[in-house]
């Protein structure tokens, strides 16, 4: 659906059901350069059992109108503007990799609004291979191409996609593609790149948090994401084996199953 | 700064030969099996009534019931999608099942198509005749005509199609400048690839949105098995205009689900399968995918030696006695040489048209005495084919019909096949003793 916030145009997939406000609302933020439809094999599911589901285009990406926003800090404030723009109190984030910094200090800067967070393939700071930013920043399409290297497994680079028929690397490079790279993935890894709060956060967050890993991740490595983990009180990991960062397409299933389990048990939907 | 670190960075993604071996499968998901599977059913268990919704509505990958999707057919998909660069790829029956499935993805009734005028007759068929009985009509024009297929574009207009170098003639379509145009008009162009394979020519590269393949053909070889797939490149925006409805739209099908909005690159593919093989259900057999998967794991050695022997076989008709005239576009003074070596780097592909001196009945003899290249109406076997349209494919046609066809009385349509080239030769010497028999005899 499409909405407005702060005046700018919003593309948000809504899982496939309709928008509904009395239901509880899940958030789920994508990473660096790509759009909600990382979260295809995520979303549906909450959309069709009784969840209000909002997969975001962040500004300036997929379907979304606008610029795209330069820190984590100021995507952190614009998710909690998303919440106030479609009238809902609280909210449960699901983030992967860039999207995990930004609900993490999403929930550091608005702790009453936030309820839960899941993190894929997080880490507490996500710092730039030199290269790759600057290819990035320069427009050059080969940061995509390395991008879709190191963001899948061994298994992933051989394709066994769990939609027939869909070829993970092509999938994915197209989606980062979709729009200028230098204006989606150049200023997302930048702003991954500056972003030094992490640590810092996880220390306040109170709210139960889920950290899904997988064992073949490069980009966020387990060793990362428990670094990141072990800062938060109560956080619960998973660990997600033969996969690599693009978790939520290679593992989809898997992912699914430890979402729905978190979700379920921490952010249940409300009998009357 | 080290020498080390001053290297730059290449992607370690697998490359093409790769590709044609790997992707797609992964064995520690099949038992270890090294081979592809061949799962030999028609439909899968669900874990409950939980899993089985949501394989249903879309909210998990998964198959249900092989006319939709089979795990040995997806394989052969990505696989195919690997190659030609695209994001996703759907597996049919044959190749005109692809096409079919394909423009009834595409249009409604009361929509047009600009098509190149060069294209394999069944094809032709369906455009001429088929498709205007759901309402879908299309104009023809020449592959060489560049602006043609501009002047061609009507308001209803929602795509172009082609086949990159028509056949028999051997005419090449400008394709990034037909792609120029499709999109300027805001629509996608569609290109049969089946005589380039992606070992030649990948379409998407040049601007193809949409690939199609008779897979029956070279990227099989070996001539055992029909099968056909479309393959999506993943940049064409439907919702650009407003031309694409049923891409962009609520689709009453599956609750309102809008396949743009929701699959974005891999939209096509997703409403071909989810619409198309559900209600049209031209699905291809997992045997017959795993045949194709077997010729596929040596596309490109094949290619290699169709294309050598194809170039030693222009050579050889370029400088023989009974040979009128050679079209290949190899030659130099091919219409579009020039534009071949731009589009089919690695090789002209393996079809050549042949002149025989002697006209129809020399073209007879030389048919019926050949003895090791095979008299048949296919092309793109492992095996040298060859076929003498005047008496057989187009035997109803006068000479008028045939011109317009771009035939002629004394063409004989060749597809080199990967024997020893020596032996194709001394084959044809003995084709061509016999054509120039008749001929003496009715000089005297
Ligand atoms: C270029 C081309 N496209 C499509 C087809 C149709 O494919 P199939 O015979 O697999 O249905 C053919 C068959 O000869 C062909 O040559």
């Amino acid at each position: 659906m499409k909405f407005q916030v702060n005046g700018v145009e919003v593309f948000a997939s809504t899982g496939g059901r309709p928008f509904d406000k009395k239901k509880p609302l899940i958030i789920f933020v994508h990473g660096s350069g790509l759009t909600h439809m990382t979260w295809v094999l995520q979303t549906r599911y909450f959309a069709f059992h009784g969840y209000s589901v909002l997969a975001l285009d962040m500004p300036g990406h997929g379907l979304s109108g606008g610029e795209s926003l330069k820190t984590i800090e100021d995507m952190a404030d614009w998710i909690s503007d998303v919440i106030d723009a479609v009238g809902y109190k609280e909210a449960s984030l699901v983030g992967h990799s860039q999207g995990c910094l930004v609900i993490l200090e999403c929930a550091f800067r608005f702790p009453k609004k936030i309820k839960t967070l899941s993190l894929m393939g997080g880490a507490g700071a996500i710092p730039m291979n030199p290269e790759l930013l600057s290819l990035a920043e320069n427009d050059d399409p080969k940061a995509v191409d390395l991008m879709m290297d190191w963001a899948h497994g061994p298994a992933g680079h051989f394709g066994g996609h769990p939609v027939p028929g869909l070829y993970h690397i092509n999938t994915g490079g197209m989606l980062a593609k979709s729009r200028t790279i230098k204006n989606t993935l150049g200023i997302d890894f930048r702003a991954c790149d500056n972003y030094k709060n992490g640590f810092k956060a996880a220390k306040e967050i109170k709210i139960p948090t889920l950290s899904v890993l997988a064992n073949g991740d490069k980009m966020c490595p387990v060793k990362e994401g428990k670094k990141l983990a072990d800062l938060i009180d109560g956080s619960k990991i998973e660990i997600i084996d033969n996969c690599g960062h693009m978790m939520l397409l290679e593992e989809a299933d898997k992912v699914l199953n430890v979402l729905k389990k978190f979700i379920l048990t921490y952010f249940p939907i409300k009998k009357n | 700064m080290t020498d080390k670190k001053k290297k730059s960075t290449d992607p370690k993604t697998y490359k093409f030969d790769t590709l044609s071996l790997h992707a797609g499968y992964q064995p520690h998901k099949n038992a270890g099996s090294r081979q592809v599977p061949i799962y030999q059913t028609t439909s899968y268990l669900f874990d409950d009534v939980d899993h089985a919704a949501a394989l249903f509505n879309l909210e998990r990958g998964g198959h249900i019931y092989s006319r939709i999707s089979n795990p040995t057919v997806a394989v052969l998909e990505e696989r195919v999608a690997a190659l030609e660069g695209g994001t996703a790829a759907l597996a049919t029956s044959s190749g005109m099942s692809a096409i079919f499935l394909t423009i009834m993805t595409l249009c409604e009734a009361g929509d047009h198509l600009v098509v190149s005028s060069q294209l394999y007759g069944g094809t032709v068929n369906l455009f001429r005749l088929t498709l205007p009985k759901f309402g879908v009509k299309c104009t023809f024009v020449k592959p060489r005509d560049t602006e043609g297929f501009k002047k061609a574009i009507k308001k209803n207009t929602k795509g172009i199609f082609g086949e990159l170098v028509g056949n028999p003639g051997n005419e090449i379509m400008n394709m990034p400048e037909i792609a120029k145009i499709a999109h300027d008009a805001g629509v996608p162009l569609i290109i049969d690839a089946t005589y380039q394979t992606p070992y030649l020519c990948k379409p998407i590269d040049h601007g193809a949105d949409i690939v199609v393949h008779s897979l029956t053909k070279w990227m099989a070889g070996h001539g055992s098995s029909m099968a056909g797939i479309l393959v999506e490149g993943g940049k064409f925006d439907w919702m650009q205009n407003d031309k694409f409805p049923t891409m962009t739209k609520p689709y009453e099908g599956y609750h309102g689900l809008s396949f743009a909005e929701e699959f974005g690159p891999t939209a096509f593919t997703m409403k071909a399968r989810a619409e198309g093989m559900r209600d049209f259900g031209p699905c291809l057999s997992p045997q017959n995918a795993w045949n194709v998967l077997q010729g596929i794991e040596t596309l490109s050695v094949r290619m290699q030696k169709h294309c050598s022997n194809a170039e030693k076989m222009v050579e050889y008709l370029l400088s023989h006695e009974s040979v009128a005239w050679v079209s290949h576009p190899s030659v130099p003074d091919h219409p579009d040489h020039d534009l071949a070596k731009k589009l089919l780097p690695h090789g002209k592909g393996s079809m050549i048209a042949f002149g025989i001196k002697g006209g129809k009945e020399a073209g007879e003899a030389f048919i019926n005495n050949v003895k090791l290249a095979s008299h048949l109406a296919n092309v793109g076997d492992t095996r040298t084919l060859v076929i003498h349209p005047a008496s057989s494919t187009h035997s109803q046609m006068n000479e008028a019909t045939l011109k317009f066809a771009g035939l002629s009385q004394d063409m004989i349509r060749l597809s080199v096949g990967i024997e020893d080239f020596d032996d194709i030769r001394n084959d044809f010497e003995t084709g061509f003793r016999a054509a120039r028999r008749p001929r003496l005899v009715s000089n005297q």
